[in-house]
């Protein structure tokens, strides 16, 4: 019962806050309430046992990711664009599309859940001691993907700074 | 619902921890924005504040006062809703910091699996609170100071981060409590295994609250007062609360990763337990100091204020000395932890936050971009040898079975090694280009 | 535990939020935040079946594309700022040079 009532409030807060981002018209205002659907998240991943990833979420994504966005978004705040048109001038295709991919999913999801329920969930001791786990498993059978992304990182840093140089 | 039921409810002390720390936590920072002023005027041959109230000691109150009474001004053309927003998110991301830290083995909010990780983490949203606020000013000063700011504070998170994780790589787990329980086992503050840790954990945690001599981006004199510039009443005291609200939470995590947390020093051996007794000894101290000095005072007023100053001190000791000499098993001494938890815990906060204070009016300030050019060139590469150090430092001692201090002894001398080496090529760097500018000015 | 549907429904819409965010919007920091919130959709998917499956392995890849997202965040950035030095503009629509 109180595990339904938290998945209701976060998943709430996070289409909402969705909807928000993609229809406000002042950039930063649209940053915050991304902010905040990522927050939500955080607390998804929370409810469903995910502790560690809980804390990832908030450092990486809403402390590192959305500070860096709010950075650009002062940078390159335009007074012009505020006023300007927002959406595309084809977003009724764009609608379309989306509600065609949507409905099919929707479908999909429907039709094959049953199979799933079918499916007893494991226990929760079968995460735990988590912080352990995601280590073990992000150094041990996973330690090559590891390395590939410390190296995109590396390659990311390099390009972000020599394109963000006025002279290179 | 009798009495016994809601004692015995798991989520009491929590709650009253969460509601002390909610209510009580401004009137503390208050008067730890007091004792600064105090310490301040020490330092400098002066007295303080000294009118309102007995020694100053009503100034905060005074001060608060003010504060909520002052007109509200939103600047022309500000986004109203950021900032009112602002302030709270940096409050809000401070106060929920204050809640994964273990004042006593009881004093707890949370004991979270990832308790310091959460402490960090959440302590990282207050940047949030500083750009919006800045940006919402609609002003270029705050603008400019906001982003100073944040950068900042970005720079020197990583390396506060990987001192922390150096200090984990000993502790072996991200539980607040379980990291000083294991201080208590291993009988030695993780201080002295890892001294280059605290120092660089030191040195990042001025700069993460923005103090002095890292606090160009709100300095008076270089930016009026950056972010801070268009705030005024509540929600500067706001901003200022979640300023001190930070200090106390960067003191906790070196206190509780370094210092050894709530433990009395020597916490694991029993031929120290007269140690015990010191907390009482020391407030003692405290309440003969004031009762020798009352009958000194000029006017009477402050010398009842001295004497009951002295009774409440020692009142206090009675409350400390009362559980080690209560016999084992009763209520009194089933106390003991709580108290003298608490006290060892707040008594080494302070002292860290003093040593801030010390520091904030010993140094000039640094210019912003020495500021970081010391946090990305110099206190990161620290910190990763100093990570480094320790984990081959603990693969020598649990892998090849050296003792603890031979092998502990040789990588802190290493890390020590490469931090000089560091600044040695720092300052080659600054004194070579003087000494271009000064041939290209001749030539 | 929640029953596994309701966490598929709540990423599907993330997801098509998402999608209506990224072809529908002119301003090209919206749509690399709708780009987020795609990756945030997908990340509660790969938790929830992590929970139900019982195993470590769905944390361990949303992991990575948390990562993923720091990397391509950073780049993207950087791109809009030398654009936007150019031409100053950071409408998706007078991104149009390469047309002739």
């Amino acid at each position: 019962m109180l595990d339904l009532v938290v998945f209701y409030f976060f998943a709430a807060l996070a289409v909402v806050s969705a909807v928000l981002v993609v229809t406000r018209r002042n950039v930063v205002h649209s940053a915050i309430f991304l902010a905040t659907a990522l927050l939500a998240t955080a607390g998804i991943f929370l409810s469903l046992r995910a502790e560690f990833l809980f804390i990832v979420q908030i450092i990486l994504y809403t402390g590192g990711i959305m500070v860096l966005y709010v950075f650009v978004i002062m940078l390159v705040n335009l007074d012009v664009a505020l006023h300007q048109v927002q959406f595309n001038r084809r977003w009724y295709v764009a609608l379309l599309l989306t509600v065609v991919l949507g409905a099919q999913a929707f479908a999909a999801i429907l039709v094959s859940r049953q199979s799933l329920y079918a499916l007893p969930p494991a226990p929760a001791q079968a995460l735990e001691p988590n912080t352990e786990l995601v280590a073990w498993g992000l150094f041990h059978t996973y330690v090559l993907p590891f390395e590939i992304a410390s190296v995109l990182l590396l390659v990311a840093m390099i390009g972000g700074v020599v394109m963000a140089k006025k002279r290179i | 619902m009798d009495l016994n039921a809601i004692l015995q409810w798991p989520h009491l002390v929590p709650l009253i921890c969460a509601l002390a720390i909610v209510l009580v936590l401004p009137l503390v920072a208050g008067y730890i924005v007091l004792v600064e002023r105090k310490v301040m005027a020490d330092m400098q041959v002066r007295l303080g504040p000294m009118r309102v109230g007995p020694h100053g000691l009503l100034q905060p109150i005074a001060d608060a006062v003010k504060l909520l009474l002052k007109e509200d001004i939103i600047p022309e053309n500000a986004d109203r809703y950021i900032f009112w927003l602002a302030p709270l998110i940096s409050v809000t991301a401070a106060m929920l910091a204050l809640s994964a830290v273990p004042i006593g083995p009881v004093f707890l909010i949370a004991d979270l699996n990832i308790g310091l990780l959460f402490i960090l983490g959440v302590g990282a949203l207050g940047i949030f609170g500083i750009v919006l606020g800045g940006w919402a000013s609609n002003s270029h000063y705050s603008l400019l100071g906001a982003l100073r700011s944040a950068a900042q504070l970005v720079s020197y998170e990583t390396s506060a981060g990987m001192a922390v994780v150096g200090a984990l790589l000993l502790a072996g787990t991200l539980s607040t409590r379980a990291i000083v329980e294991r201080q208590a086992q291993d009988g030695v503050w993780f201080l002295f295994a890892a001294p280059v840790g605290f120092f660089v954990y030191l040195v990042a945690s001025i700069a993460e609250t923005n103090r002095a001599p890292f606090d160009m981006p709100e300095a008076e004199s270089e930016l009026v007062a950056g972010y801070m510039t268009e705030y005024s009443g509540f929600r500067w005291a706001l901003y200022f609360l979640a300023e001190y609200t930070n200090m106390i939470v960067v003191a906790s995590i070196a206190t509780t990763l370094f210092l050894g947390g709530y433990l009395r020093p020597f916490a694991g051996t029993p031929i120290f337990d007269f140690l015990d007794y010191l907390p009482a000894l020391l407030i003692l101290l405290v309440a003969g100091y004031c009762f020798y000095r009352a009958p000194k005072q000029p006017v009477s007023v402050q010398k009842g204020f001295m004497a009951v100053v002295g009774l409440l001190c020692g009142g206090m000791a009675l409350l400390l000395a009362l559980p080690v000499a209560a016999p084992a098993g009763s209520f009194l001494a089933g106390a003991k932890p709580g108290l003298h938890g608490a006290f060892w815990f707040l008594a080494k906060v302070g002292a860290y936050l003093y040593v801030f204070m010390w520091l904030r009016f010993t140094f000039p300030r640094y210019r912003f971009d020495q500021l970081m050019r010391l946090g990305w060139q110099f206190l990161l590469p620290v910190s990763m040898a100093n990570l480094a150090g320790i984990a081959a430092a603990l693969a020598l001692h649990r892998g090849l079975g050296w003792g603890v201090v031979p092998s502990f002894a040789l990588t802190t001398a290493l890390t020590v090694a490469a931090a000089a080496y560091l600044v040695w090529i720092g300052e080659k760097h600054e004194v070579g280009k003087i000494g271009e500018e000064e041939t290209a000015g001749n030539a | 535990m929640v029953p596994i549907g309701h966490y598929l429904f709540l990423s599907l819409a993330l997801f098509s939020i998402g999608i209506v965010g990224v072809v529908t919007r002119r301003n090209v920091i919206i749509i690399l935040m709708s780009i987020e919130l795609i990756l945030n959709a997908v990340n509660i998917n790969l938790v929830a079946f992590s929970r139900l499956v019982g195993s470590v392995e769905g944390q361990i890849f949303a992991i990575f594309i948390i990562t993923d997202a720091a990397a391509e965040a950073a780049v993207g950035l950087g791109i809009i700022i030398a654009f936007f030095r150019n031409r100053e503009t950071v409408l998706a629509d007078e991104m149009d040079i390469l047309k002739w």
